[in-house]
């Protein structure tokens, strides 16, 4: 008796540890992703969007809605590779300037850079994983 | 006896305090700033004697079309101080960070009417009024206290000499040009007062203490 419950709670201990571990893992790719994400955020979005994410008149738009982000996140991959020539609509106001591609990023890039996105300027969207991308980016893709 | 050496150290105390007003004064006055560009010297006969006189470089008349189709000269700036660049709307390396900065200087001096906004684009060819009237509209400016000049590519490459900032065409720039990020600060009499870096934040608040200490020039009297 005593023995069984030693081992159910080993089981659900040694659960509760992959579990942790898991998670733990998930915040450091993360925290990562995020840090990486920075750097390219810096350098290519930057101009354009703000250092707050803030955008630029009604010329480009603010990275600051969640909501839009979250229910984007395959258009928004494919904008940050292909560019986009489409009108959206971003915290109730239209936005029609062109994005230009950025075709050299790779499928890791975007992640990085979604990654710092989807967990700045107010957005808690976590880990944004590069297999992510990758599919969103096929889906894009196909009209080509 | 004892009253007047009181009296005199008063007087003494008075007077240091004068003299460090007038100081502060004569300070204040002093700060002015350069005048950059070349000069040369010139005489003049004044009532038969002969004047050295220093003549600056000033920017030369031009006529382009604004935002409005409208046509802008010189002597639409005559009357205000304007800070002026040269960027294309379709940039997407440092003009949307210029564009960002100059909303800044907008947004401290808007409605005033002795400072004005001069952008100049560089690819004139897409860059037409009714491309320059939309983009204004999307930066939210309203009015002629930011003027947007378009021309022929030689006209403005020109312009962009006098006021000693690098433009010119290159298909291998990001977006097609080269260019600089130079703000330039022009003074009522077409002198080139300051050069700042457009796209550094510093330099920017620089520009607007600077455009302060302009200003005061023309209000002294």
């Amino acid at each position: 008796m005593s023995n069984r419950s030693l081992t159910v709670l080993g089981t659900l201990l040694a659960i509760v540890a992959v579990l942790y571990a898991c998670q733990g893992e998930e915040a450091i790719r993360k925290a990562q992703y995020y840090t990486n994400g920075q750097k390219l955020y810096a350098q290519r979005c930057q101009n354009c969007h703000g250092s707050n994410g803030e955008g630029l008149g009604q010329l480009y738009p603010p990275l600051s809605d969640t909501i839009y982000l979250a229910g984007n996140l395959n258009k928004v991959a494919c904008m940050i590779k292909f560019g986009s020539n489409e009108t959206i609509e971003v915290l109730g106001k239209i936005y029609d300037s062109e994005m230009p591609p950025n075709k050299d990023l790779t499928d890791q890039d975007i992640a990085y850079i979604m990654t710092y996105i989807g967990n700045s300027f107010g957005n808690e969207l976590g880990w944004i994983k590069t297999e992510e991308v990758t599919n969103s980016l096929a889906a894009c893709n196909k009209g080509d | 006896m004892k009253y007047i050496i009181n009296n005199s150290k008063w007087f003494y105390l008075l007077s240091a305090l004068m003299m460090a007003t007038a100081a502060c004064k004569q300070n204040g006055n002093s700060e002015k700033l350069p005048i950059l560009g070349k000069r040369e010297a010139v005489s003049k006969i004044v009532n038969g004697n002969e004047l050295i006189d220093t003549l600056y470089q000033t920017i030369p008349a031009f006529s382009f079309l604004n935002q409005d189709s409208t046509e802008i000269n010189q002597s639409d700036f005559s009357n205000s101080i304007y800070v002026t660049d040269f960027f294309f709307t379709t940039c997407p390396s440092i003009c949307p960070i210029m564009s960002r900065n100059l909303l800044q200087v907008l947004d401290k001096y808007r409605g005033n009417e002795e400072v004005k906004i001069l952008s100049h684009t560089i690819n004139p060819k897409y860059d037409r009024p009714s491309v320059l009237k939309k983009y204004a509209d999307k930066l939210g400016i309203e009015g002629n206290q930011w003027e947007f000049a378009w021309g022929p590519q030689a006209d403005i490459y020109k312009m962009a000499d006098s006021y000693m900032v690098f433009a010119k065409e290159d298909p291998n720039a990001p977006g097609g040009f080269e260019h600089q990020g130079w703000f330039i600060l022009v003074d009522k009499q077409a002198r080139i007062r300051g050069a700042y870096d457009g796209t550094d934040a510093d330099q920017v608040s620089k520009l607007l203490s600077d455009m302060d200490i302009l200003l005061a020039e023309y209000h002294e009297q």
